[in-house]
C-alpha cells in the first residue's frame, strides 16, 4: 500500500475542511433527534402505552440501511442537507429515546416520592431530580448515538457531492483510484468516532460528579 | 412515484443478471456466508468468555471498536489489502465479504457473552451441584436461557450485513445497492431505479429483522414461559442495541 | 442527637372516618394497603406509632397526611383544618417526611439535601447554610466533615440521620416517619430510636411513625394504633395499656406472649418503690446485726463497706457472735441503675440467680434494693402507668441534680 504523505501536507485545508463538514453532518441531526427523543422519552414516563408504538416506529427508521434512507429522500429533497440530515436524525431516536427512558425509570422511586412528599411540583420535580439523575444513561445514548452518526453520514457522499464530510473524501478517492484520499477519510471517521466517544466521557464525569464519588463507609 | 411504478412494472427489471431477483440472491446470499462465517468465528469465543468470566475486557473492547468503525470505512480500509491479494475478486466481492464479517463478529460475539452473564450464576451452581459436565451446563442450562439475548446478537449482526452489502455496490458488487447506485449514475431517467431499490432493499431488512425477532421471541417464551404476551409483544418491536457500553 | 434552638410547634392530627379502597371486588376482603373507616386524634407533640402486619394500610394512612395518597372518603384535620382544603405543594412543604430508603438525593451534596424545603421555600443562601449547619450538628453528623459528601459516601445509618435533618429543615410541626430505622443494622437502630426519642423530648413534634416492629411500635410510641389486615384498627392505647389490657385476641396475638416482660420494659428501677435493706458495716456486732434482720421479710443481710458502698449477702442465721468481715460474704448481686428499665433488671436478677438487686444512686451509695418479687408484682398490676418523658425528665433531674443527660452512646 502506497500512502502519499505529500498529497495529504498539500491538501490540510481540504481535510480540516471535510473533518469540520463531517461534524456539522453529525452534530445537527444528534442536536434534534436529542430534542425529539427527551421529549418523547417525557411523554412516555408520564404515558407508558407510549412506549411501545415509539419503539416499533423507530425501530423501523433504524432497520433501514443508510444508503436505501439517503436515496429515498435524495428525490423529494433533491441534494440540500436536508436529505442527509433527515435520515440521519430518525436513526438517533431508537438510541436516544431507548436510553433516555431507560434514565428516568433508573431514577429511584423512593427518591420521587421523597421529591413529591417535601413538595416539588411537577416541573421543579423534572428539572432538578429527573433529569439531572437520567443524565449519565442519556450521556450513554449520545455516545452511542454520536458514534453511529459519524459511520452513517460517510454514506450520504455516495449519493452525492453536496453533503461533504470525510465520506467525500472516501468517494472521491475510490472514484479517483487514490488509496491515500480514501484509506484517509475512513481512518478520519474512525477517529473522529473515538475522539467524540472520549470527549462525551469526559463531559459525562464534570457534569456528574456525584456519580463518582466513592461509597466509603463513615465511622459510627 | 409514477416512476417507481414504471421501473417495477418493467419485465426487464425481473430478467437476468441484472434483475431484481438475482440481485435479491446475490444480496441474500453474500449476507448468509458472512453472518454463518462470523458465527463461526464468533459464537464459540463469546460462549467461552461467558462460561469462564475470563476475557470479558476483551469482549467489551471489541464491542466499543466494532460500533465506533462505520462499515463504509471498512470496506475501504480493507480494499488495498484485498487488491494485493487478488486483483479480479479484490475490487468487489472481497473487501465487501470481510467488511461484512468483520462487523457481525462483534454483536454476535458480545451478546453471546452478555446472554451467559445474566444467566442466574446460582442456577449453574446447582447444575453443577447435580452432577452435570461443563459442556452439560452450557448446553443444558446456560445457552437455552440465554438464547433470547444470543438471537438478539444475530439481528444486529444480520442488519449491520444487510446494510454493509447494500454500500458493497460502490465497489462493483451486485446485490441490490446496484440499483441504487446504477439509478443515480442515470440521473433523472433512474429516478424510478434509485427509489425502487431503496424500498426493496428497506423492505429486505425490515422483513428479516422481524423474522429474527419472531425467532427471538419464540427463544424468549421458551426460556420463560411466565412472560406476559404484552412484554413478549415489546421485546419484539426492539430492535436489539450493541450491548457492553461501559 | 440535641435539639436545635427553633421555635417549637406542634398541630394535632385528625383522622375522621378516613377510608381508602382500592379494589372493589368484595370477594378479595380488602385489597392490601387499604384503609377502612379510620378515626384516630393524635395529640399534639406526642409520638404515635401504627403498627401491623403488611398490608394492613398503616403506610396508606400515613401518605393519606401529606396527601400522597387522596381518601376515598373521609377528612384528616391537620389543627382541625381540612388537609384537602389545603393546596398540596404547601402542606407537604409543611410536613416532614422521612423513609427507610432515606430518599436521598444522589446528586446532591449532604448541605443541599438537607435544605431541599428551605430551598424550595425561597430562603437565602447564607440562610440555608447556616440551617444545614446547624441540622447536621443536631443529628450528630459534624457539619465541616459531612456537608460537601455525596449521600453514596455515607453509611446506612448516617444517611439516615441526613434524612431525619431533612425533615426536620424548615422546621414543620408534623413529621411522617415510614419505617426511618428499617434499613439499618440492630445496633445502629437502637442508637438512632434512642437519640431521636431524647431528640423529641426538646422538639415535641406530632410525629406518625409507621413500623411493622411492635417492640418498636412500644418503645417509641406515646401512643400505639395497632392495624389488622383489611385496614382496620384493633386497638389505639398508650403501649403500657395495650400490653396490659389487649383489645382483641388479634392484638395479643401480635404483641407476643411475651407482652409482660415487654411491658416491663417501659418501667424503670426508679418507678418502683425499693424495698428497704438490712446493712451490716464491716466490723459491726454479728449478733445485733441478725437481731435487727430476724425482724425483716428478707432473710439476707448485705455487708458494705464504712462508706455504705455494698460489698455483698450473706444469710442472717450465718451471722455469728463477733466482728463482721469481708470473707462472710456469700453471694454477690447486680447493681442496678435507677434508669435500667424493669425487664433489664429482671434479666440481671435472672442471670445472676439471684432474689435482689441493689439500687445505688450517682455516688455510689446504696437506696434499697428490688426484688424479683417486687418486679413480678408490678406485672401483674393492670393499671400501673409508666411515667411520661417530662415526668420522667423531672424526676432524673430530681435525683441527679447537675447531672445532664447521659450522653449518646
Amino acid at each position: 500500500m502506497v500512502i502519499d504523505w505529500g498529497w495529504i501536507l498539500d491538501h490540510l485545508d481540504d481535510i480540516a475542511a471535510a473533518v469540520w463538514g463531517h461534524i456539522v453532518l453529525t452534530a445537527i441531526p444528534l442536536a434534534v433527534g436529542f430534542v425529539i427523543s427527551l421529549g418523547l422519552a417525557i411523554w412516555a414516563i408520564r404515558k407508558p402505552w407510549v412506549y411501545g408504538p415509539v419503539t416499533a416506529i423507530t425501530g423501523v427508521l433504524y432497520t433501514i440501511p443508510s444508503l436505501a434512507a439517503f436515496a429515498l429522500l435524495v428525490p423529494v429533497f433533491g441534494f440540500s442537507m436536508l436529505a442527509a440530515f433527515i435520515p440521519l436524525t430518525t436513526y438517533t431516536l431508537l438510541i436516544l429515546f431507548r436510553n433516555i427512558v431507560a434514565g428516568f425509570q433508573g431514577v429511584p422511586p423512593e427518591v420521587l416520592e421523597a421529591a413529591d412528599a417535601m413538595g416539588y411540583r411537577p416541573r421543579e420535580r423534572l428539572l432538578r431530580v429527573e433529569i439531572p439523575l437520567a443524565v449519565p444513561l442519556m450521556i450513554t445514548g449520545v455516545r452511542l448515538a454520536a458514534v453511529t452518526l459519524i459511520g452513517l453520514a460517510t454514506v450520504a457522499s455516495i449519493l452525492g457531492s453536496s453533503f461533504g464530510g470525510l465520506g467525500q473524501l472516501i468517494t472521491e478517492g475510490l472514484q479517483t483510484f487514490f488509496p491515500t484520499k480514501y484509506v484517509l477519510g475512513a481512518v478520519l471517521s474512525v477517529l473522529l468516532a473515538f475522539a467524540v466517544d472520549f470527549l462525551l466521557v469526559r463531559l459525562e464525569r464534570a457534569v456528574t460528579p456525584w456519580s463518582r464519588a466513592r461509597a466509603e463507609v463513615g465511622k459510627p | 412515484m409514477n416512476e417507481v411504478i414504471a421501473w417495477l412494472t418493467n419485465p426487464a427489471t425481473w430478467q437476468g443478471q441484472t434483475g431484481i431477483p438475482w440481485r435479491l440472491v446475490e444480496h441474500v446470499a453474500i449476507s448468509a456466508v458472512s453472518v454463518l462465517t462470523a458465527t463461526l468465528i464468533a459464537l464459540p469465543i463469546g460462549l467461552w468468555i461467558g462460561h469462564t468470566g475470563r476475557g470479558a475486557t476483551v469482549a467489551i473492547n471489541v464491542a466499543n471498536i466494532g460500533r465506533a468503525i462505520p462499515s463504509y470505512a471498512v470496506i475501504v480500509i480493507v480494499l488495498p489489502f484485498s487488491l494485493g491479494f487478488s486483483t479480479q475478486f479484490g475490487l468487489n466481492l472481497i473487501p465487501t465479504f470481510l467488511a461484512m464479517v468483520l462487523l457481525a463478529v462483534p454483536p454476535i460475539m458480545v451478546n453471546a457473552y452478555a446472554g451467559l452473564q445474566e444467566v442466574d450464576r446460582d442456577l449453574v451452581e446447582a447444575a453443577r451441584g447435580m452432577g452435570l459436565t461443563e459442556r452439560q451446563i452450557l448446553s443444558g442450562v446456560e445457552v437455552p436461557i440465554a438464547a433470547p439475548v444470543i438471537v438478539g446478537g444475530f439481528r444486529t449482526a444480520v442488519l449491520n450485513v444487510i446494510a454493509t452489502a447494500t454500500i458493497g455496490a460502490v465497489l462493483g458488487f451486485g446485490g441490490l445497492g446496484r440499483f441504487i447506485l446504477d439509478g443515480r449514475l442515470k440521473g433523472v431517467q433512474g429516478t424510478g431505479e434509485l427509489i425502487g431499490g431503496a424500498i426493496i432493499v428497506a423492505v429486505l431488512a425490515v422483513g428479516v429483522d422481524l423474522l429474527l425477532a419472531l425467532v427471538q421471541r419464540r427463544y424468549a417464551r421458551r426460556a420463560n414461559p411466565q412472560l406476559p404476551h404484552a412484554r413478549a409483544f415489546r421485546e419484539l418491536a426492539e430492535v436489539p442495541l450493541p450491548p457492553g457500553v461501559p | 442527637m440535641t435539639a436545635p434552638a427553633t421555635s417549637q410547634r406542634a398541630a394535632t392530627v385528625e383522622f375522621d372516618h378516613v377510608t381508602k379502597s382500592y379494589d372493589a371486588r368484595p370477594s378479595s376482603g380488602g385489597a392490601p394497603g387499604a384503609v377502612n373507616d379510620l378515626s384516630l386524634r393524635i395529640p399534639a407533640g406526642k409520638i404515635c406509632v401504627l403498627v401491623g402486619p403488611s398490608g394492613c394500610g398503616k403506610t396508606t394512612s400515613l401518605k393519606m397526611v401529606n396527601r400522597l395518597i387522596e381518601p376515598t372518603s373521609g377528612r384528616i384535620l391537620l389543627d382541625g383544618v381540612d388537609a384537602a382544603t389545603r393546596d398540596t405543594t404547601e402542606l407537604r412543604r409543611s410536613i416532614g417526611y422521612v423513609i427507610q430508603q432515606t430518599g436521598l438525593f444522589p446528586h446532591q451534596t449532604i448541605e443541599d439535601n438537607v435544605v431541599t424545603v428551605p430551598r424550595l421555600l425561597g430562603w437565602t443562601k447564607p440562610r440555608m447554610r447556616a440551617r444545614a449547619e446547624e441540622l447536621l450538628a443536631v443529628v450528630g453528623l459534624e457539619p465541616g466533615k459531612y456537608a460537601k459528601r455525596y449521600p453514596a459516601q455515607l453509611s446506612g445509618g448516617e444517611r439516615q440521620r441526613v434524612g431525619v435533618a431533612r425533615a426536620l429543615a424548615a422546621d414543620p410541626p408534623i413529621m411522617l416517619m415510614d419505617e426511618p430505622f428499617g434499613a439499618v443494622d440492630p445496633i445502629v437502630r437502637e442508637r438512632l430510636q434512642n437519640e431521636f426519642l431524647r431528640l423529641q423530648e426538646q422538639l415535641a413534634k406530632t410525629i406518625l411513625f409507621v413500623t411493622h416492629d411492635i417492640d418498636e411500635a412500644i418503645k417509641m410510641g406515646d401512643v400505639v394504633a395497632v392495624f389488622e389486615t383489611g385496614g382496620i384498627v384493633a386497638q389505639f392505647a398508650p403501649p403500657a395499656e395495650m400490653l396490659a389490657n389487649p383489645a382483641s385476641d388479634f392484638v395479643a396475638r401480635f404483641v407476643g406472649t411475651d407482652r409482660g416482660l415487654k411491658r416491663l420494659s417501659l418501667f424503670r428501677v426508679a418507678e418502683l418503690p425499693l424495698s428497704p435493706v438490712v446493712t451490716a458495716p464491716i466490723g459491726a456486732d454479728g449478733t445485733i446485726i441478725r437481731r435487727v434482720a430476724a425482724e425483716q421479710p428478707f432473710e439476707y443481710v448485705l455487708i458494705v463497706t464504712a462508706d455504705q458502698a455494698p460489698i455483698g449477702w450473706v444469710h442472717r442465721d450465718h451471722l455469728a457472735p463477733g466482728a463482721i468481715s469481708a470473707e462472710q460474704v456469700e453471694v454477690t448481686s447486680p447493681l442496678l441503675d435507677r434508669r435500667t428499665t424493669l425487664k433489664d433488671a429482671l434479666s440481671m436478677l435472672l442471670d445472676a440467680d439471684v432474689q435482689a438487686g441493689l439500687v445505688t444512686d450517682r455516688t455510689g451509695a446504696l437506696r434499697g434494693m428490688v426484688t424479683v418479687a417486687d418486679i413480678t408484682a408490678l406485672m401483674r398490676e393492670p393499671d400501673a402507668r409508666p411515667l411520661d418523658p417530662t415526668e420522667r425528665a423531672a424526676a432524673d433531674a430530681e435525683d441527679d441534680p447537675g447531672a445532664g443527660v447521659a450522653a449518646g452512646s
